[in-house]
C-alpha cells in the first residue's frame, strides 16, 4: 500500500520536473564548456567521475543530482569510457554536436599531453619507493572518492519510482554481484538492470 | 642508461601500413565491446599486442596502465600510451604520436558515435514510458556500481584486512566526500604524502 501511494506521488513528481521550465545554470559558450571539462579532467586522479559530480552538480549546477544519475546510467550502459561518454552527453545537452565535441576535447586534450610527459619521466622514478608509496596512497584516496560519490548519489534515489526499499534491494544485489562475486559487468547491467527497468516500467503505468 | 630503465625497455618492431591498419581495426572492433569502460577490454588488448603480434613487452603494457591510472584524466588514456609505446618500438617520437592517434581514434569513434546517437534519441523521447523506465530502473544499479568500484579499487591496492591503515584512508576519504565539500585535490595530496612517507 505504501508502495502504491509512493508510486503515484513519484510519477507526478517526475512529470512535473520535466515540464516546468525552471531557469538554471548552464555553460555560456563552447569555450566555457571546453575549459570546464579541461579543469575537471586535470583534477581527476584515479578517475574523473567524482570530480564531474562535484563540479557539474554541486558547484556549477548545470545538472541536478537526478539528471546526473540518469546520464550516468546511459554512459554506463553504452560501450566506451564512461566519463568520456558522460562529458559527451553533458556537452550535447547545451550545444548539440559541437558541445559534445568541445566537452570531449576538454576531457582528453590536456590529460593526454600530461600522460605522455609522465610516460617519458616514468623510467627515472618508477623504482623510487617514495613514488610507489605516493601512488599507492593516491590509489587508496581514489577508491574512497568513488565510493563516497556513490554514497552521496544514493540520495538521488529518494524520488525514484521504484521506491527506496526496492532501490536498496537492487543496489545491494548489484554490489554483491560486482564487488564480491566479480561477475562481468555486461551480465549484471543486462540481467539486474533489465529487471529493474521492467519493474520501473510497470510502476510507471499511467 | 638502459640498465636504469628496465621497466620500459624498447623492443624493435617494424610496422608497415598494413600493420597500422590492423592496429586501427583492432581498436575499432574493441570499442563497441567496451561496456563499462575501455579497461574491460584490456585483456584482449594484451592478447593482441603482446602475445599475438609481439609489438609490446609485458612491462610496457603494465607500465602503460599504471601511468594512466596515476595521471589526471580519464583512464582510457592507457590506450593512448599503448599506442605510444607501439609507435616508439616501431621507430621514434613521430611514430609514437601516430600510434596515439591510431589507437585513440580507433577506441573512441565507434563508442562515442553510438553514445551520441543514443543520448540524442533518448533526449528527444524523454517522455516515453520506456525511456523513463530505463533511467529510473538503472539508477539504483549504477549508484551501487560506484560503491562496488570503490571496493574493487580498494582491494586491488593490496587492501587486505591486515593492511588496516589503507582501509582507514579509503573509509575516511569516502566519508569526507560524502559529508563535506572539501576539495578533492587536498585529499589526493594527503594520500600521496601518507604513501610517500610509508604510512600506508
Amino acid at each position: 500500500m505504501t508502495i502504491l501511494t509512493r508510486h503515484t506521488g513519484k510519477s507526478d513528481n517526475v512529470r512535473m520536473r520535466s515540464t516546468t521550465d525552471e531557469p538554471r545554470a548552464q555553460p555560456e559558450s563552447l569555450a566555457d564548456l571546453f575549459m570546464s571539462f579541461t579543469l575537471l579532467a586535470l583534477q581527476g586522479f584515479g578517475g574523473v567521475l567524482a570530480v564531474v559530480q562535484r563540479e557539474m552538480v554541486e558547484k556549477k549546477r548545470w545538472l541536478t543530482r537526478e539528471e546526473f544519475v540518469e546520464d550516468w546510467a546511459v554512459a554506463q550502459i553504452m560501450p566506451g569510457p564512461n566519463v568520456v561518454n558522460l562529458s559527451l552527453m553533458i556537452g550535447s545537452r547545451y550545444f548539440g554536436f559541437k558541445g559534445a565535441m568541445a566537452a570531449l576535447a576538454g576531457m582528453l586534450a590536456a590529460p593526454l599531453v600530461i600522460v605522455l610527459l609522465l610516460a617519458l619521466l616514468y623510467a627515472q622514478f618508477a623504482g623510487h619507493p617514495g613514488v610507489q608509496g605516493a601512488l599507492r596512497g593516491m590509489g587508496a584516496v581514489a577508491a574512497g572518492l568513488i565510493a563516497g560519490t556513490g554514497l552521496k548519489l544514493f540520495g538521488a534515489l529518494q524520488k525514484n519510482v521504484l521506491g527506496l526499499a526496492l532501490c536498496v534491494v537492487f543496489g545491494v544485489l548489484c554490489f554483491v554481484a560486482i564487488a564480491l562475486l566479480r561477475w562481468p559487468l555486461a551480465y549484471v547491467l543486462l540481467g539486474l538492470g533489465g529487471l529493474a527497468c521492467v519493474v520501473a516500467f510497470k510502476k510507471l503505468a499511467p | 642508461m638502459t640498465d636504469s630503465t628496465p621497466l620500459v625497455q624498447l623492443v624493435d618492431v617494424a610496422l608497415g601500413p598494413q600493420d597500422w591498419l590492423t592496429l586501427f581495426l583492432h581498436y575499432l572492433s574493441l570499442s563497441l565491446l567496451s561496456i563499462g569502460g575501455a579497461i574491460t577490454t584490456a585483456p584482449d588488448m594484451h592478447r593482441f599486442l603482446v602475445d599475438q603480434q609481439g609489438w609490446l613487452t609485458d612491462a610496457q603494457f603494465n607500465a602503460s596502465i599504471a601511468i594512466a591510472q596515476a595521471a589526471p584524466g580519464p583512464n582510457v588514456l592507457f590506450v593512448a600510451l599503448l599506442g605510444w609505446n607501439v609507435g616508439l618500438n616501431a621507430g621514434g617520437m613521430l611514430t609514437g604520436l601516430l600510434g596515439v592517434l591510431v589507437a585513440m581514434t580507433g577506441i573512441l569513434i565507434p563508442s562515442t558515435t553510438l553514445t551520441y546517437l543514443a543520448a540524442s534519441w533518448g533526449h528527444r523521447n524523454r517522455e516515453l514510458r520506456a525511456v523513463r523506465a530505463f533511467k529510473q530502473g538503472m539508477a539504483p544499479i549504477v549508484v551501487a556500481l560506484l560503491i562496488a568500484t570503490g571496493w574493487i579499487l580498494a582491494t586491488a591496492n593490496g587492501g587486505t584486512l591486515k593492511n588496516w591503515p589503507l582501509w582507514l584512508v579509503i573509509a575516511t576519504t569516502a566519508l569526507v566526500v560524502w559529508r563535506t565539500r572539501m576539495h578533492m585535490l587536498w585529499l589526493l595530496g594527503a594520500g600521496a604524502l601518507l604513501g610517500y612517507v610509508g604510512w600506508i
